[in-house]
């Protein structure tokens, strides 16, 4: 049984960045804004993250830093966008190039440092029993925090009424603009706090999964976290069990070239994003759940009229 | 009028371009296929381009361009350095092989030198370390010190020179410890920190407790580190990611081989070659020995020495293939030809090699 601990550790912890990024774009696109800028954004956050850690000696700054840095990227996308109602699909992109490329320079300076690391938890009694122990009890702050927010958004969007606000503006903004509702102020708030849950996620690969800068070190998470969104339906709980899903074949394909097992590397390095694509397509067939949940004015631009 | 200007402002701009080629006597460029302070591989090769600007920079400009990926995509950087005047092109990565081929056909008067490759042409050298007598070493280590008697290895691509290095690491293991065993994870890729780490968490979840890894980030040592295990640095002194964990590590040394390449170019001497030197030489150190015991050291010292010398050779018969038969018997050496295209394993490893 202990031989299960490894594995659900790593898997739990791979999947959290995927969980934090698509969580705060889930929120977004519900509002109706469509934000292809999460892989720029989860790089600043990773080397602001990086850096205030590495300067001040203290975890929770870097962590502050990091959600500080991807608001501040997401403000300029929403300026951009909601503002000056440019392209969101065009933006967005040029917002990842824009992140990439800031999170280099900055980061110069910083490669090769090794990074402070936050530790886990340790409950004294709890975190001890032999199996459900460290993975329940012994995770690290941030994958707490991941799951809290999870929960957490899911309640906001569907228990609250700012969270029915939130999706009538993303479902029809004209309506939604035409009985009161700020429609700008709210996306705007939504892609905020988008950035702020993608900074975090960046946050968490540079200070805790690998406590280390280097350049592109998101590989590719934020798309992984825009496609999750989309094929868990934009609900929150698909999105938790996509995540975890793309984390433990992630993790199931290391470990079975580690076995010997004769499968070819590069098919095993495809089937996280296949197994994926299919169990949350598979799982989201209903065309009415699908229809519901779908924000209707997702990537089109708003202009009051008046 | 606006027409004038704009001729006027065309002229300006052409001259300026003109003249800022002429200010140094030679433009040496470099391709990296990484970020040039990866912490590994591609900043090896940055630090020796540094060392030809400390050396040589009053008569050398140096620059580099970075992240370039292997393929098509190559081709396109290394003709632009051709184009913007760049005398010798140094193109770090093997997957850059065949596009600089192409690339030196167009431009015969540009000097290309391809890294750890094999195609070579006029105008076309190519240069390698013996990084596999580095890995005899640490494959002595790895089995002097593993508990398990089992070492995971992260590899990116199954080229030649990974492939060598695994069973160079493999016989090193097997003169210590016959019964050593290797676990191989192909991750495809030179550089992704996210996916060697949790690479390094599948091997030591499987039982192994020595890292080892032909991949360019420190992740694996991290790893390693954060369980109290073990591994080895790649193409870079990883000890300060990893203070307990690091044996030693391969430490790629370019730099006096660019500057002597340079050099040559600036006296006129510069010609074709396929370069391939190994410890003695220089061209790869062992970083310090640390966490070890005082007589694996000076096992590996004496192993490093016999290297050095000559004496030892880490393909050095009888060697056997996978399936038992043998390619050369006691007392033969395999020939550089037969390592640079060797897409065989020795006897004793597990794995497939992905084809």
């Amino acid at each position: 049984m202990e031989a299960l601990e490894g594995p659900l550790l790593t898997i739990i912890t791979a999947s959290t960045p995927l969980l934090l990024a698509a969580l705060g774009e889930l929120v977004a696109e519900r509002s109706g804004v469509l934000n292809l800028g999460i892989e720029g954004m989860m790089a600043v956050g990773a080397v602001c993250g990086f850096a205030a850690g590495y300067v001040t000696g203290e975890p929770i700054a870097g962590v502050l830093a990091a959600i500080a840095a991807g608001m501040a990227m997401a403000a300029i996308f929403a300026v951009v966008t909601l503002v000056f109602v440019a392209n969101q699909v065009a933006s967005g992109l040029a917002l990842t190039l824009f992140g990439l490329g800031l999170s280099a320079l900055i980061g110069d300076a910083f490669v090769g440092v090794p990074g402070l690391g936050v530790t886990n938890i340790h409950i004294p009694v709890l975190s001890d029993i032999p199996l459900v122990g460290p993975v329940i009890f012994g995770l690290d702050p941030l994958t707490y925090l991941a799951i809290a927010l999870a929960i957490g958004v899911s309640w906001l969007l569907f228990r609250t009424r700012a969270g029915l606000t939130l999706r009538a503006v993303g479902d029809n903004h004209v309506s939604a603009h035409a009985l009161g509702y700020g429609v700008v102020r709210v996306r705007f708030i939504a892609v905020l706090f988008g950035g702020a849950c993608a900074g975090l996620a960046g946050g968490y690969l540079s200070l805790v999964y690998t406590p280390q800068w280097t350049p592109n070190m998101t590989a590719g998470r934020g798309w992984i976290a825009l496609a999750l969104v989309v094929f868990a339906a934009w609900l929150p709980a698909r999105l938790v069990i996509g995540a975890l899903l793309f984390g433990a074949v992630s993790y199931l394909a290391l470990y079975l070239q580690g076995r010997g097992v004769g499968i070819a590397s590069q098919f095993l390095s495809m089937l996280p994003y296949l197994t994926t694509i299919i169990v949350l397509v598979l799982i989201s067939r209903n065309q009415t759940l699908l229809r519901v949940n779908t924000p209707a004015c997702l990537g089109q631009p708003f202009v009051p009229d008046r | 009028m606006r027409r004038l200007i704009a001729a006027a402002s065309a002229a300006a701009i052409v001259a300026l371009a003109g003249s800022s080629a002429g200010a140094a006597d030679l433009k040496a460029c470099w391709v990296y296929v990484g970020p040039h302070n990866d912490g590994g591989y591609s900043e090896g090769h940055d630090k020796g381009r540094q060392m030809v600007d400390a050396k040589l920079g009053d008569k050398v400009e140096t620059s580099y361009v970075e992240n370039v990926r292997e393929g098509p995509d190559a081709e396109r950087a290394i003709e632009r350095l051709a184009r913007s005047g760049c005398g010798i092109i140094f193109t770090t990565s093997f997957g850059f092989m065949d596009p600089t081929i192409k690339v030196a056909q167009k431009f015969p008067d540009v000097k290309f030198e391809h890294a750890t490759g094999f195609k070579t042409a006029p105008n076309v050298t190519t240069y390698n370390a013996r990084f596999y007598e580095g890995r005899y070493i640490i494959g002595q280590i790895a089995a002097k010190m593993s508990k398990t008697g089992v070492a995971g290895y992260i590899v990116s691509f199954p080229i030649p020179e990974v492939i060598m290095g695994i069973n160079s690491f493999m016989l090193g293991a097997q003169s210590v410890n016959p019964d050593f065993k290797i676990k191989v994870v192909w991750v495809n890729s030179w550089f992704d920190p996210g996916k060697e780490g949790d690479a390094a968490k599948a091997l030591f979840d499987q039982g192994a407790d020595i890292i080892v890894q032909h991949t360019d980030s420190p992740a694996p040592l991290q790893i390693a580190e954060s369980r109290g295990l073990h591994g080895f640095g790649q193409a870079h002194d990883m000890i300060s990611f990893a203070p307990d964990a690091q044996y030693t590590a391969i430490v790629d040394n370019w730099g006096p081989y660019y500057v002597k390449r340079v050099q040559a170019v600036l006296d006129g001497t510069w010609n074709s070659q396929a370069s391939w030197e190994g410890l003695k030489d220089g061209m790869l150190v062992m970083a310090p020995y640390t966490n070890l015991p005082d007589d694996v050291v000076a096992m590996a010292k004496d192993t490093q020495a016999k290297i050095e010398s000559g004496e030892l050779h880490p393909f050095k018969g009888p060697i056997y293939k996978q399936d038992g038969t043998e390619v050369i018997g006691e007392g033969e050496q395999l020939d550089d030809d037969t390592l640079l295209s060797m897409n065989w394993y020795v006897k004793g490893i597990d794995d497939q090699i992905p084809q």
